[in-house]
């Protein structure tokens, strides 16, 4: 429940209910599809059934005289668009041209091959079922282990091998390390494709405005500022020509952290036909054309001592990739292997990846991209380890932790972990379960034959993404923040909040900063006519990088604020606080009202001082952030039915400085539902043939009221040094804790019947066939 | 051949000529102009475009305009009232964080609505049987949960 504030409190850190929702709760705010324009007309996509296809021939004819069509277009028409582009650079990384529809060959089940232009979604959707198309199917791979096997069919004809790229990397000496091991133990451990499924689908509005050659773009997109600049090049256009708007965006997890075909497509048709035009991803095609998260086979080998000590790690990724390269794909499992020792002290380690070309939609960032991977990976692992060395679980790790006088911490994988206390919060997390009692029970319940399992993960994570170097597109973040002449604070973000309620924790750290009340304030985002460069939102770095430049630009305004109120007070010693300047000589004050009054009216300045109260800075973080936490899971499986029930779920999560509780609470049981979405039910499947199976919410299993359990949620906290905001992010948190936990305690529930390892999703099916025993 | 319909949405009396295969959603959305109701999925799965048809939530994109010829509809635009005050379930959600992306909720608290007015008194585990059909991919649900609760103990009190 939300905390009712007064003035004078001090606002970051409290229970702050949304500024953004009266919008969203009243049925008022502006989605893309709420978007309308006059002469708007709408497309509808032609895509192909087959996952390997060549192109015949394409017979628009019927389309074109179809009631209210206004045109119609195939990759010929097209081709001269820009390719949609991958924004990662590998050694030697094989990038295959991407036209915005296919020109002679489809490539996966779902590819835009036509688009029809009409004056209603209804006549569009009729002229593009009129649209004949003959293809020339060929043998298609679905499953990445398949398309590595020799006479696979090649998705791409000129690399036969389906290799995309490889990668590796080593740190410490993992030879010497193997060698010395009293043990080691192996697993090959999967991270199936999940579908993001934000609510709201994908969409795009376009319209050109050809007297002043410039295109407004609207799409649901987490990245406004990195979309306008690529999409302005795939179309020839000039960037400054270019405005795009994120206008309130349902919902994104990395899906929309991206630049797609239909957006560019939209663009070329306001520009050929002069009319704007809306296109709406159905549910359909969201699943078929919206990118895909995971998609991982891992071969693990832990190297340990006979007292638990992890002393290696060999990880072999291989990633399915899709039949093309997103913004980001080929760079999600290069995140796997940074996050692979997750929070152990474990000196050498060993990655390959080998990235794999299937005829698939592409996989890309998905909540977490690449570091839930990691985390299930090693935890399960280290529960193997310790079921092999009969260890206790909890035992393992906090031998094995990166001790709290280690850090900063460099890993051997190249990062430096900022702040923390890990074994802390495993053992608050321990506390408050009441670990040793509870082990008893589980005895008691094996007794009387019952299956109870207590599954335990800790993580740490790679957020605030992230210094420059280390990402694609820039990782710094913008902010500008206005006084106006009234005194209200406006505030322009560079990132592109959706559902993670910036525009109230913004407007907190403003209200602090300067002494004015949280109603004083407003945050804007998301249009790039009115924001300065951003990069967007994502990586948990909205406010650790984005509230952080915010922070710094309100300390440029402070300075300038305090050298009017020294002048408007005639004094040379005065501070700043509360939304006033006091001199300190006299207590004479001068509020900020005035201060901003006199600061545009200008009729005198202060020395050196320009008129006005604006101030931006482009904020670039010097390190990432490493929030933490353990997570515990207390299951227990039927064995009539393998059905699971989660008896309690437990989160003690150290995310740094928590300036909101309620959104925070509110980010991780979000992101704990996704993480049990995996561990349990979401599957995306593609038969061999290519096609998705799971491609609708009736086949693919959405987390639902009913299926959730209850979130006890619990935190310690470890300021980050990296911003002065101390904060880490949270946006992520929950889905990388979750995963392990769910499926530690499940396979601790089994391990009587002697399972070791579980491939998730854990669906009854699956569960049923290993308690009963049977391969029918 | 188009049908003139006439119903009343959110207590006012309206009247279009539609096609008879135009969705309810549809018709709300792009004819009457209310485009608070959403669409998720077009497949009645997912329940984002929930509104009240005589009483009953219904999802809008299983029925056709034609089919609410003389109906009584009341969508999230409906629930403050006539000053603008917020309804119960709306305050209960902006207290409690029941929303992130906010595409889902106008849905939500139609369907909330519903499990309230049939169950005044709802458990926990009851609410999360009312709100089967309703998804929502950001909140985990339990500020949901939290939310319908705080209303129904509001209504009650």
């Amino acid at each position: 429940m939300a905390t009712t504030i007064t003035k004078l409190d001090k606002l970051v850190g409290k229970r702050i209910r949304r500024r953004e929702d009266p919008r969203l709760i009243t049925g008022t705010a502006t989605y893309v599809d709420d978007v309308t324009m006059p002469g708007m007309h709408y497309a509808a996509i032609v895509r192909s059934p087959h996952a390997a296809a060549k192109i015949r021939s394409i017979d628009t004819s019927k389309a074109i005289g179809a009631p209210g069509v206004l045109a119609v277009y195939t990759g010929k028409d097209t081709a001269q668009v820009g390719g949609v582009p991958c924004g990662v650079d590998l050694p030697g990384l094989r990038k295959p041209h991407h036209n915005i529809l296919a020109i002679d060959r489809v490539y996966f089940s779902g590819h835009p091959v036509a688009v029809v232009v009409a004056r209603d979604r209804y006549l569009a959707a009729d002229a593009a079922d009129r649209i004949e198309v003959d293809y020339d199917v060929l043998p298609a791979v679905a499953d990445p282990e398949k398309a590595l096997a020799p006479g696979a069919p090649p998705v791409h004809p000129e690399w036969p091998d389906n290799v995309a790229f490889t990668f590796s990397q080593s740190g410490g000496d993992i030879d010497k390390a193997f060698k010395e091991a009293d043990v080691i133990v192996r697993q090959r451990i999967t991270s199936q494709r999940l579908v993001p499924c934000a609510m709201e689908t994908r969409g795009v509005v376009a319209e050109w405005r050809k007297a002043d050659r410039t295109l407004n773009i609207y799409t649901s997109t987490q990245i406004p500022h990195l979309a306008r600049t690529i999409l302005a090049a795939m179309l020839g256009l000039e960037e400054n020509r270019v405005r795009l708007i994120a206008p309130e965006v349902g919902g994104g997890f990395g899906s929309k952290l991206n630049v797609y075909a239909e957006e560019a497509l939209m663009g070329f048709i306001a520009m050929r036909t002069g009319q704007p035009v809306k296109w709406i991803e159905s549910r359909r095609e969201n699943f078929l054309c919206t990118i895909h998260g995971r998609g991982h086979v891992d071969h693990y080998e832990l190297a340990a001592m006979r007292d638990g000590t992890i002393v290696g790690i060999k990880l072999k990724i291989i990633q399915d990739l899709g039949a093309y390269l997103q913004l980001l794909t080929p760079a999600i499992p290069t995140l796997s292997v940074l996050m692979m020792p997750g929070l152990y002290n474990a000196r050498n380690i060993h990655a390959d990846i080998v990235g794999v070309f299937t005829n698939c939609v592409p996989t890309d960032a998905y909540r977490g991209a690449g570091r839930p991977e990691a985390t299930h990976g090693i935890e399960r692992m280290v529960d193997i380890l310790a079921a092999e060395l009969k260890m206790d679980p909890a035992e393992i790790r906090l031998k094995n932790f990166v001790g709290k006088d280690q850090l900063p911490f460099p890993t051997a994988t190249g990062l430096n972990y900022d702040s923390g206390d890990y074994a802390a919060t495993l053992n608050k997390a321990l506390e408050m379960i009441d670990y040793k009692a509870l082990r008893k029970e589980q005895a008691e319940a094996r007794a009387q034959g019952r299956l109870m399992g207590v599954g335990i993960s800790t993580y740490g994570e790679i957020c605030a993404m992230g210094p420059s170097p280390a990402t694609p597109a820039g990782g710094w973040e913008s902010a500008t923040v206005k006084i106006e002449p009234s005194g209200k604070v406006t505030v322009l973000t560079g990132v592109s909040p959706h559902g993670q309620g910036e525009e109230t924790t913004f407007a907190q750290i403003a209200g602090d900063e300067l002494g004015v009340g949280i109603d004083d304030v407003l945050v804007l985002h998301g249009d790039t006519s009115i924001v300065q460069y951003g990069i967007g939102t994502f990586g948990s770095r909205g406010t650790a990088v984005g509230g952080t430049a915010v922070y710094y630009a309100l300390q440029d305004l402070k300075a300038k604020v305090t050298k009017f109120g020294a002048m408007l007070l005639q004094s040379d010693d005065v501070t700043f606080s509360d939304g006033q300047c006091i001199d300190n000589k006299t207590g004479k004050t001068v509020s900020l009202q005035q201060i901003a009054a006199a600061a545009y009216r200008a009729m005198t300045l202060p020395p050196d001082t320009e008129p006005g109260l604006v101030a931006t800075r482009f904020w670039e973080p010097p390190n990432f952030t490493y929030p933490f936490g353990a997570h515990i899971v207390i299951s227990e499986v039927d064995r009539e039915t393998g059905e699971i029930t989660i008896k309690r779920y437990l989160a003690v999560d150290d995310i740094g400085n928590i300036l909101n509780p309620l959104i925070v609470d509110g980010q991780l049981h979000g992101g704990v539902a996704q993480g049990l979405g995996q561990a349990l039910w979401e599957h995306g499947i593609y038969d061999d043939s290519g096609q998705l199976v799971s491609g609708e919410f009736m086949d693919y299993a959405l987390p639902k009221a009913r299926s959730m359990p209850w979130i006890e949620s619990a935190h310690t906290t470890t300021p980050s040094p990296v911003n002065p905001l101390g904060v880490k992010g949270v946006g992520e948190a929950g889905t990388i804790g979750s995963t392990p936990a769910m499926v530690n305690s499940v396979v601790d529930a089994l391990a009587p019947l002697g399972v070791r390892h579980i491939d998730m999703p854990l669906t009854p099916e699956k569960i049923w066939r290993l308690v009963s025993g049977s391969n029918a | 051949m188009p049908q003139t319909i006439t119903l009343s949405i959110n207590g006012q009396r309206t009247s279009h000529e539609v096609e008879p295969r135009l969705l309810l959603i549809h018709y709300l959305r792009e004819v009457v102009g209310l485009t608070g109701s959403h669409i998720g999925c077009e497949t009645s799965l997912c329940g984002a475009c929930t509104v009240e048809v005589n009483g009953k939530a219904v999802k809008s994109c299983t029925m056709f305009a034609v089919q609410a010829d003389g109906a009584h509809v009341l969508t999230v635009e409906g629930l403050a009232d006539a000053s603008g005050k917020m309804a119960a379930i709306q305050e209960a959600f902006w207290n409690e964080h029941g929303l992130q992306c906010g595409f889902c909720t106008p849905g939500m608290m139609i369907a909330a609505r519903q499990i309230i007015e049939r169950n005044p008194h709802p458990s926990d585990q009851e609410i999360r049987e009312g709100l089967d059909g309703n998804l929502c991919r950001c909140t985990g649900y339990q500020h949901i949960v939290n939310a319908v609760r705080a209303a129904a103990k509001a209504a009650g009190a």
